[in-house]
């Protein structure tokens, strides 16, 4: 019997890849370390290195296929001593579909298996009749990026990996070659030194985007953020200002543990001197990326890793710019509003959905900017459905859901037939363990649980 | 306080092949540099340790720092009457650091930041002291509308960003504004202030490397003034000749008595001609000594009358100046003069502090944000 040579993953994150190249043909002797093919994932082309010795017997996936499940059985090897004329291999076809209770990991669920949610309502901000282009939200972000770069001389890029590296997470890709080392700057790992680096360089007259490689290393850097970002403009009476984007991925990505997985969207929203967005899809990642850029004031501008590989439409404009501090209606409705931002908006989508199975008009509702925070579209929500819920992925005490839940007690509380609910992840660090991790975090049945409870419908 | 004499170091050691993997960078890092040592300045300040300066800069020099002086005692009367809240950090005793320093700098493209202890820094530019200390008892006519404080002070038209209330965030801060000098190719240099207390933060480390790395025009000046706020620097710091902090970053450090006007000026001659040749950071320690406690509310108990009395008999800045003055052929009388007026300035701005008015009830809200959202 032959060596499965399986589909590998090569990130967190990753579900499926390309296999862009064969390296050793059927009938070559393996040895351990030998390169045997090149994997694409959405951010790099990895190798795929050889553990074990022996003779490649068959390569069961041809080099240019796209989107490879993790765990597929690309090639068959025969071991030391071994026949390598062997035919015992399985017959494999899609072999980690055959095989789920073999994988040692849970499968992560193919993209393909998600509901897919039906096509948001209209951005009201971009004209009727505009043409779209489906782009991958890192792409957008990046795109927002280099239009900025290219219209002001003043803004340029700096961060752990960003420039030689293309971006930790490849939101940079492309930036070095075009704008060079002068605009886009390699850091050490010295997220306090830089982030203070920057904020200096913004008073005095450029425009930083400080990339975080994760927001969670942003704490040893958030005295900058807020204590000499956000405060100097009060502090000298309106003399000095500091334009800068502190960017970078936020909240749980998959499988990273505790430290890595947190969502600071409230820590932010609560510091008075600061904008905070959050965007869920690619056309307002690009929009809301270039409206922080111009702002003459500090900007924390948080994104997430499980959503930079997601395609959305982006809106064929020359200067696509959305303004800061406008909520978006991605799903009009009637009988619940669903209120959230960033990852959270994909899941409630997908709620939406299944309670439309079940004869419930959910809205729902895309903050986009946390900070300051669009009240009105809120309340408006609330008084045309009447039940409101807040779909957040971060831990529910003093959230960004608890301060909806204010807004709505204060001010719209004759609008209310049945209490706000939070609808967050659980209250605890977030665990490593596969299933942990999943029982932790939010997820479209919780919110469906939660918005049949406000309607009485449970 | 004494410290041991500097020593000249042998120029830095580097294995070849760590010499062999920088140079195939494309940029050249500090660390090809074979020559680098420590006190390469040093050596070249030691040739002319006091700046030349004409009986004109001289009396110039005498009546900024006298202008300190007095007003930093009026502030700590007006902190006494409660005119003067919060926290308020003095200068006497530091008025050679800033004016020594600051008289050094192009006006028209230089940026100086420094921390809390910032009164002295903006009277070095000449900013009016009205305005100063109206900020100081918070009125609406304050630099900063009354809404800064005493720490929070700043005159972006005279490239003066700070007054930070963070120990040791200015330095960072500093490291961008030279970084802005850099990018925009203005030929600038960024003054960055801190004190032996601060220069125990990383964050200071995090900036030396960067700067060094990048080669920032930024000139780093610790103000030892022996104390954090109760904590000696023998009880605080496992290297109190701060000067060779750099050393771990390629950065030339130098070593000035802090309470010789003539000798910080002629320190920042050499200092600021090797940043301006583009040959990166320098770290320079100014040894002075605060008179008063750390902030007005600290009764110094960690030191004693007759240390702080030494001082005051045998190194005062203002005192050392004035002698030289004199032997200079300006008479007891001339100076008293000069002392006259500067009482006259001080108690104008002292009136004017305590008779502006608050800021208005609507500037709560104002300056939260630059733009409308």
């Amino acid at each position: 019997m032959g060596i499965e040579l399986k589909m590998p993953a090569l990130s967190p994150t990753m579900e499926q890849g390309t296999l862009a190249k064969w390296l050793k043909a059927e009938g070559d002797t393996i040895e351990p370390g030998d390169i045997i093919a090149e994997i694409e994932t959405d951010k790099a082309t990895m190798e795929f290195e050889a553990i074990d010795e022996g003779v490649l017997s068959k390569i069961m996936i041809a080099e240019g296929t796209e989107d490879v499940a993790v765990g597929t059985v690309i090639a068959m090897m025969t071991g030391e001593g071994e026949d390598d004329g062997d035919t015992s291999a399985p017959e494999p076809a899609l072999a980690a579909a055959a095989e789920p209770a073999a994988a040692p990991e849970p499968a992560p669920k193919p993209a393909a298996e998600k509901p897919t949610p039906a096509a948001p309502a209209h951005d009201p901000e971009i004209p009727e009749g505009t043409s779209f282009t489906s782009t991958a939200v890192r792409e957008a972000l990046r795109d927002g990026m280099a239009e900025e770069m290219r219209r002001d001389e003043r803004v340029f890029v700096m961060g752990e990996e960003v420039a030689e590296y293309q971006g930790a997470y490849k939101v940079t890709q492309g930036l070095l070659d075009e704008f060079g080392p002068k605009r886009v700057i390699d850091t050490p790992i010295t997220e306090y030194g830089f982030a203070g680096i920057g904020t200096g360089a913004a008073m005095g007259g450029l425009r930083p985007i400080v990339e975080f490689m994760t927001f969670n290393f942003a704490m040893q850097a958030i005295d900058h953020i807020i204590n000499s970002a956000a405060k100097t403009n009060y502090m000298s009476g309106g003399q000095m200002r500091c334009p800068i984007v502190f960017r970078g991925p936020n909240g749980a990505a998959s499988r990273v543990g505790a430290q890595h997985s947190q969502n600071y969207g409230p820590w932010y929203a609560s510091v008075p001197g600061l904008i905070v967005i959050a965007p869920y899809d690619s056309a307002d990642a690009k929009g809301l990326m270039k409206a922080a850029i111009r702002s003459e004031d500090p900007v924390v501008f948080l994104e997430n890793e499980l959503v930079y590989g997601r395609s959305f439409d982006v809106p064929d404009l020359d200067d696509h710019v959305l303004p800061i501090g406008k909520a978006r209606i991605m799903r009009e409705g009637s009988d619940v509003t669903i209120v959230s931002y960033s990852i959270g908006v994909g899941l409630a989508l997908e709620a939406a959905e299944e309670l439309a199975g079940e004869g419930i008009d959910a809205e729902v509702i895309d903050l986009r900017t946390l900070r300051p925070l669009d009240k009105q579209a809120v309340l408006a929500s609330l008084a045309k459905t009447n039940r409101l819920i807040v779909a957040e992925e971060g831990w529910p005490t003093c959230s960004i859901a608890s301060e909806i839940q204010a807004i709505c007690m204060e001010e719209g509380f004759d609008d209310l037939d049945a209490p706000v609910l939070r609808v967050c992840n659980e209250d605890v660090p977030l665990p490593y363990a596969a299933n942990l991790e999943e029982l932790a975090l939010i997820n479209a049945s919780s919110i469906v649980d939660a918005a049949k409870k406000v309607c009485y419908a449970d | 306080m004494a410290k041991q004499p500097s020593k000249t170091t042998a120029p830095g050691k580097q294995s070849k092949t760590k010499a062999k993997a920088a140079s195939a960078s494309a940029v050249a890092a500090p660390s090809d540099d074979p020559d680098f040592m420590l006190n390469s300045l040093q050596a070249e300040f030691e040739e002319q340790k006091r700046f030349n300066a004409t009986p004109e800069q001289m009396l110039k020099f005498y009546e900024q720092m006298l202008l300190i002086r007095r007003f930093e005692e009026k502030a700590g009367q007006l902190y006494g009457l409660g005119l003067i809240g919060g926290f308020c950090h003095l200068y006497i005793g530091q008025e050679a650091v800033a004016i020594g320093l600051q008289s050094a700098l192009d006006n028209d493209r230089d940026s100086v930041i420094t921390g809390y202890r910032d009164h002295g820094h903006m009277l070095a530019y000449g900013i009016d002291p009205k305005v100063i200390m109206a900020e100081l008892t918070g009125r609406e006519a304050g630099i900063s509308k009354g809404k800064g404080g005493s720490m929070h002070m700043f005159s972006t038209e005279h490239k003066f960003y700070g007054g930070h209330g963070i120990v040791g965030a200015q330095v960072a801060l500093g490291g961008g504004l030279a970084l802005a000098h850099k990018y925009n190719e203005d030929g600038g240099l960024c003054l960055a202030y801190f004190g032996d207390g601060a220069a125990n933060q990383g964050q200071v480390y995090e900036t030396f490397n960067m700067a060094s790395l990048w080669n920032l025009p930024i000139v780093f000046v610790v103000e030892d003034n022996q104390y954090a706020m109760g904590t000696s620097t023998a009880r605080s710091s496992a290297e109190t000749r701060f000067y060779r902090r750099g050393t771990s970053f390629r950065i030339p450090g130098m070593e000035v008595n802090g309470m010789d006007v003539l000798e910080v000026r002629a320190a920042a001659e050499v200092a600021f001609k090797h940043v301006r040749d583009g040959k990166g950071p320098v770290l320079m320690e100014l040894n002075t000594y605060r008179y008063r406690g750390h902030s007005m509310s600290d009764p110094a108990k960690y030191r004693t009358r007759e240390e702080v009395q030494e001082q005051r008999d045998t190194h005062d800045p203002i005192e050392r100046l004035k002698k030289t003055l004199i032997e200079g052929g300006k008479s007891e009388d001339d100076l008293k003069t000069v002392d006259k007026g500067i009482r006259e300035v001080v108690a104008e701005a002292a009136d004017f502090a305590e008779t502006s008015p608050e800021p208005e009830a609507s500037e709560l809200y104002t300056d939260v944000l630059v733009e409308e959202y």
